[in-house]
């Protein structure tokens, strides 16, 4: 996709927004409400008309193509099977249109029914199924006519979260298995980073970053990126010789060239630590906890530092030792931090969350 | 603690039983109302239709039977009035005309408005829903004029469907938007583009037959509507069943045949809504 633009009237959903997809990859777009990621995935389905800029599919523009020649295989966030057809005549409807003989669409539909766990419920019909398995059978309706490229249209927003998270490791499986480049729309960042080879996180209809989970998650290219995907702590830091000191913690800065002065930076909790020591009860980073949330393995502890509060990701072994109340003393490791301009009223507030 | 427990527990009893008792009595009102009132209103309809019946198998002489008017239906004809099966074959005709040509002209258009052009869906709700606030005979004065414009083309009483789908417009209109608000069009239309399908595949092959219920309401209601019209064909000199019968009622005030006829064309269209909800029943019935 090569600057692609869609207007809604004065609204802009996408503004020249350029993508590539590799064979055989699934990059999952991510972004807030009204950021253009289900845009993006409509206009390469040929459901909507581009304002400006060009699609191309292995070489061949399809800018102006039609939907239906598309070759695109499509799963909806609404359940969309045929309510009139069953799971078997759902899974062998594109390869109906393409004139394909009744046993071998027959044999084909139950080959992707297979691939999905659902070849047992093909003579079902859509009302008799659950929505994790009426997701599983679009899923299969949309590969069965071996699609160039397959786009996922945030498929599992209306499950539940045991389901939802089931339906996710089982995509992604289907989509090594089957090698087929993917597009995967979300708002849901752990959907995203736990199953996608690249993530782009979108923002009024530009892609922020377009990069590998770990980069995104550890080296944010703007701040919007660091504060949309994970928790992060905004600090208020001095830069001075490219490196930025936050509370008395010197930090090296993500980006080179950044002037001398104050900034925020951003810190992520995992970053902050418990001090080995509470001996320094003058330390800026010294407070009292404030809450202290359970999450398995880890637990994220909420401190008050007088004039600001800084959420920091700690062990759970570590974390029983605290309680509300208890006063903890916390250090920055020092990874690389990417700071913002600083002096936005309330900038150093902390723990904004996605 | 014990003490506490059971002098709260007594008390307690008394009044959750009294609801019960309560809730039982009502329901029994409530029962003994709906009874009533579904009796009053049966007899209301049934009363006409068993007299309509009565008089239709009532023979020349008081209190004797006859099927001698069932009989005549197939070979009664008058001076100056067409056979009166004649009449009973072009009505039918004119259902079923009328029938196609609304499904025809009214579905594709609804879903296309749907699927295309929403913006549109305010005016064709209007224009459809239209003909339910002009009278009929409105209606005839301003068809007159045309009707009268090709009368030298000599056409048949079957040219009244194109007036009768204007008047079963807004009931058609409304079963059939009942059933397309009931599906999810815009998605199964995005789907069947996705996987292939032309707009006439979407239209044809996925939004209809998830219609299917709304398109029978249809056709019911329409085929009632010409069954039992009268205003129009009459005063456009049209001769339909209804005008059929009152000719001869003007002409022999007793003639059985006019009972015999009505009835018939009643228990044609309960025979139809039955044919109707059992096709609909078998449908939803599908065993998967």
């Amino acid at each position: 996709m090569e600057g692609l633009s869609r207007h809604y009237g004065a609204v802009v959903a996408l503004d020249h927004l350029d993508l590539t997809l590799r064979p055989g990859e699934l990059v999952a777009l991510l972004g807030p409400s009204g950021c253009g990621k289900t845009t993006t995935l409509r206009l390469l389905a040929g459901l909507e008309d581009t304002d400006t800029g060009s699609i191309t599919v292995a070489g061949r523009d399809i800018t102006r193509l039609p939907a239906s020649k598309r070759d695109m295989g499509m799963v909806f966030q609404a359940y969309s099977l045929f309510p009139h057809m069953t799971v078997r005549q759902n899974a062998g409807f594109g390869l109906r249109l393409r004139r394909v003989g009744a046993a071998e669409r027959d044999k084909r539909a139950l080959e992707m029914l297979d691939l999905v766990g659902l070849s047992t419920q093909a003579d079902r019909y859509p009302h008799q199924l659950s929505g994790g398995q009426q997701q599983r059978v679009a899923l299969a309706r949309a590969l069965a006519i071996e699609p160039q490229v397959l786009l996922l249209d945030e498929p599992l927003s209306a499950l539940d979260a045991k389901v939802r998270a089931q339906l996710r490791d089982q995509i992604r499986r289907i989509q090594l298995e089957v090698g087929i480049t993917t597009l995967f729309v979300t708002h849901d960042q752990e959907e995203a980073l736990a199953i996608a080879d690249r993530v782009g996180v979108m923002r009024e209809g530009r892609i922020e970053q377009l990069a590998p989970p770990t980069e995104v998650y550890s080296r944010p290219a703007t701040s919007f990126v660091a504060e949309f995907v994970g928790l992060t702590n905004r600090l208020d830091g001095e830069v001075s010789g490219g490196q930025v000191t936050v509370r008395g913690c010197t930090l090296p800065l993500m980006e080179d060239n950044v002037p001398d002065g104050r900034v925020v930076a951003l810190v992520r909790p995992e970053a902050v630590t418990m001090a080995s020591h509470t001996s320094a009860e003058a330390s800026p980073l010294v407070g009292t906890v404030i809450a202290i949330t359970f999450l398995g393995a880890t637990s994220r502890v909420t401190v008050n530092l007088g004039d600001t509060t800084v959420m920091a990701q700690l062990a759970t072994s570590d974390a029983t030792a605290l309680s509300a109340g208890s006063r903890v003393a916390l250090t920055i490791r020092p990874d690389p931090v990417l700071v913002s301009a600083s002096s936005a009223p309330g900038a150093s507030e902390a723990g904004e969350e996605a | 603690m014990a003490a506490i427990t059971s002098v709260g527990e007594t008390p307690m009893a008394a009044p959750a039983k009294r609801p019960v008792g309560m809730q039982g009595r009502r329901r029994r009102r409530l029962n003994l109302f709906r009874y009533v009132v579904f009796t009053v209103f049966g007899l209301f309809f049934l009363l006409p239709l068993l007299a309509l019946a009565r008089w239709s198998l009532e023979g020349a002489k008081l209190g004797s039977w006859s099927l001698t008017a069932w009989r005549q239906i197939a070979s009664y004809s008058n001076e100056g009035i067409p056979p009166l099966i004649s009449t009973v074959e072009i009505t039918l005709e004119l259902a079923v005309i009328t029938s196609v040509v609304m499904l025809v002209l009214v579905v594709p258009t609804m879903i296309w408005i749907r699927l295309r052009v929403r913006w549109l869906a305010r005016t064709m709700e209007f224009l459809c829903l239209l003909p339910l606030t002009i009278p009929a005979i409105v209606l005839v004065v301003g068809l007159g004029p045309i009707y009268n414009k090709i009368a030298h083309l000599s056409l048949s009483t079957l040219m009244l469907f194109w007036v009768y789908v204007i008047l079963a417009l807004p009931y058609a209109y409304r079963a059939l938007a009942a059933g397309l608000n009931a599906i999810d069009a815009t998605t199964l239309s995005e789907a069947a583009r996705s996987l292939g399908a032309s707009w006439f595949s979407v239209i044809v092959r996925v939004i209809m037959p998830n219609m299917w219920d709304a398109m029978l309401n249809a056709l019911l209601l329409t085929s009632a509507l010409v069954l039992g019209e009268f205003t129009i064909a009459f005063f456009l000199l049209y001769f339909n069943l209804q005008v059929e019968l009152y000719s001869i009622s003007r002409n022999t005030p007793n003639a059985g045949v006019i009972f015999s006829t009505s009835t018939a064309s009643l228990l044609f269209a309960f025979v139809l809504l039955l044919i109707l909800s059992f096709a609909r029943r078998r449908r939803r019935g599908i065993p998967g």
